[in-house]
């Protein structure tokens, strides 16, 4: 017997939605829960985590990230305008360096400022030093890709306005295009504060001492100290997502904003 | 207190001198030996069809193109002096734009008062009370503290031409200034046009606009393929033209629903 079309669309909605449910209880029937519940939801045994995962790992987090995104907001920013340059020599050093740290692994990054800068130059850094350049040179390549895209979408004519009323360029650019840039770059900039909130992460290549450490560096802690399996860092996670759930929810708002208003 | 600032009456004009300008794009030569006078406080309308270079000849004016030979004489200032204060001279020379390119992060006032702030290095006050006589100058006394996007084409167009006006122009380059508008706000547009004309204001306007022209210039340049093809007052350009290439783009203009089986 012939469907019709939405009959069909409606049977098929059926069959997906059997298809997971078939595919969730494969997963549930399959995973051992009895290790399982002593191993990653053994919430009994984590109690010693508290209060410092938050007084201390969730705060270090939030200033490693903080710290990366002041330096890779403005590294970014210096890096977006020598790349819309005319001058090809600052084009050529801001292309070199956006592809350089774009293109290795930042925990590289972290080796590189944590051990070997300061055995070559013979320093001793502080650890939220290494976290500052570390992070804030790797966010500063992708930030400069969002803001040099951020500073070609404002049209072309509010620079020459702007040049029409006597402005000098620096002058246009930093009281005109710059705050529109931003605005429309808002959304995607927020997305980059939630990848840098993960990759302060990988500081833990570092020696740190307790009052150092952060969500993750707590959560593996815990593993070899706590006897809870790896519940600890199901805890760790869990505070990440506290921290860029709510980042995420901002990126939205910022998006439908800009969509409703030009302005 | 301020004796020149934005004054409705008396302005102190400056002319324009234009000898032999010309500009290429690549191999496409749009302006081909434009010579042009404009005495101080008197209104030139450049018509032509699209393409013939009348709005590449006004934006080399203000040096938003750059002529690749030729002097353009504002005023005291020698455009075409690679040695010119370029900002100092624009600072004398309003534009307003086809597509008005107000700043759309900037209310209607901060519009009027950012380059009398940040260029002139006026106070606030005295920005303030300069932008909103100019606003009102413009008939937009009270929308000061609205935004762009809040107000219709023609309001935002007078908003550019205060905006403007708040630097105090020796000279006021029009780049089709109702060419975008919808045609009932038209009329408000051309008033405020009119009657900066009649304060003694010199200004140089693209249009396609042959009533404004015929009623408000002093004279009217014909342009075609990047030569002068006639000029003369008004009247005589516009209701007796001699050249043939002239007559051909009024009988378009003035009569579109005409149909030339020929061509």
């Amino acid at each position: 017997m012939a469907m019709t079309a939405r009959q069909r669309a409606k049977v098929s909605l059926y069959v997906q939605a059997g298809i997971f449910v078939v595919a969730v209880a494969a997963v549930i029937i399959a995973v051992d829960w009895k290790t399982v519940g002593n191993s990653v939801f053994n919430f009994a045994k984590i109690g010693p985590m508290f209060p410092d995962i938050f007084l201390v790992g969730l705060k270090n987090t939030l200033i490693y990230t903080a710290l990366g995104f002041i330096v890779g907001l403005s590294g970014g920013l210096l890096l977006a305008l020598m790349k819309l340059s005319s001058f090809p020599l600052y084009r050529w050093l801001a292309t070199g360096y956006i592809e350089f740290f774009r293109g290795v692994p930042a925990l590289l990054v972290f080796i590189a400022f944590g051990y070997g800068v300061p055995l070559a130059f013979g320093v001793q850094w502080d650890v939220f030093v290494i976290v500052m350049i570390s992070l804030g040179m790797v966010a500063a390549a992708y930030i400069a890709e969002t803001l040099r895209a951020g500073l070609q979408a404002v049209p072309k004519g509010q620079m020459e306005a702007a040049r029409s009323l006597g402005m000098p360029h620096w002058r246009a650019m930093v009281s005109i295009v710059i705050p529109q840039a931003f605005k429309i770059v808002l959304p995607p900039l927020t997305n980059e504060v939630i990848l840098l909130t993960k990759d302060s992460s990988l500081i833990y290549v570092l020696g740190l001492t307790a009052s150092q450490f952060e969500l993750t560096k707590f959560g593996r802690d815990g593993i070899s100290s706590l006897g809870a399996g790896l519940t600890p860092l199901l805890v760790a996670g869990a505070f990440y997502l506290v921290i860029t759930i709510p980042l995420s929810l901002l990126a939205r708002k910022f998006e439908s904003r800009s969509a409703r208003t030009k302005r | 207190m301020n004796n020149s600032t934005g004054s409705t009456a008396a302005v102190r004009a400056a002319g324009v001198n234009i000898k032999d300008l010309r500009k290429s794009y690549g191999s496409n030569e749009v302006l081909k030996g434009i010579s042009l006078t404009v005495e101080p406080g008197q209104v030139v309308c450049l018509i032509g069809p699209s393409g013939s270079g009348k709005s590449t000849l006004l934006r080399c004016v203000n040096l938003l193109e750059q002529p690749n030979a030729g002097t353009i004489n504002v005023g005291s200032f020698e455009a075409t002096d690679p040695d010119v204060d370029l900002n100092k001279m624009r600072q004398s020379v309003g534009m307003v734009f086809q597509h008005f390119n107000l700043f759309p992060h900037l209310s209607v006032l901060e519009n009027c008062t950012i380059s009398q702030t940040k260029v002139l290095k006026r106070s606030k006050s005295e920005a303030s009370d300069v932008a909103r006589r100019n606003l009102e100058r413009v008939g937009l006394g009270h929308f000061a503290d609205r935004f762009p996007d809040q107000l219709s084409g023609g309001q935002q167009q007078r908003v550019a031409i205060a905006r403007a006006l708040s630097m105090d122009p020796q000279l006021m380059l029009f780049d089709e200034p109702t060419s975008a508008l919808d045609p009932e706000t038209v009329g408000d547009v051309l008033a405020v046009m009119r009657k900066l004309a009649q304060e003694g204001m010199t200004m140089l306007v693209v249009t396609h606009e042959m009533g404004f022209a015929r009623e408000v210039a002093d004279r009217v340049v014909f342009m075609d393929a990047g030569v002068v093809v006639e000029e003369g007052p008004a009247e005589n350009v516009i209701s007796a033209p001699t050249q043939p290439r002239t007559k051909e783009f009024l009988r378009r203009v003035l009569d579109p629903t005409h149909i030339d089986v020929a061509d």
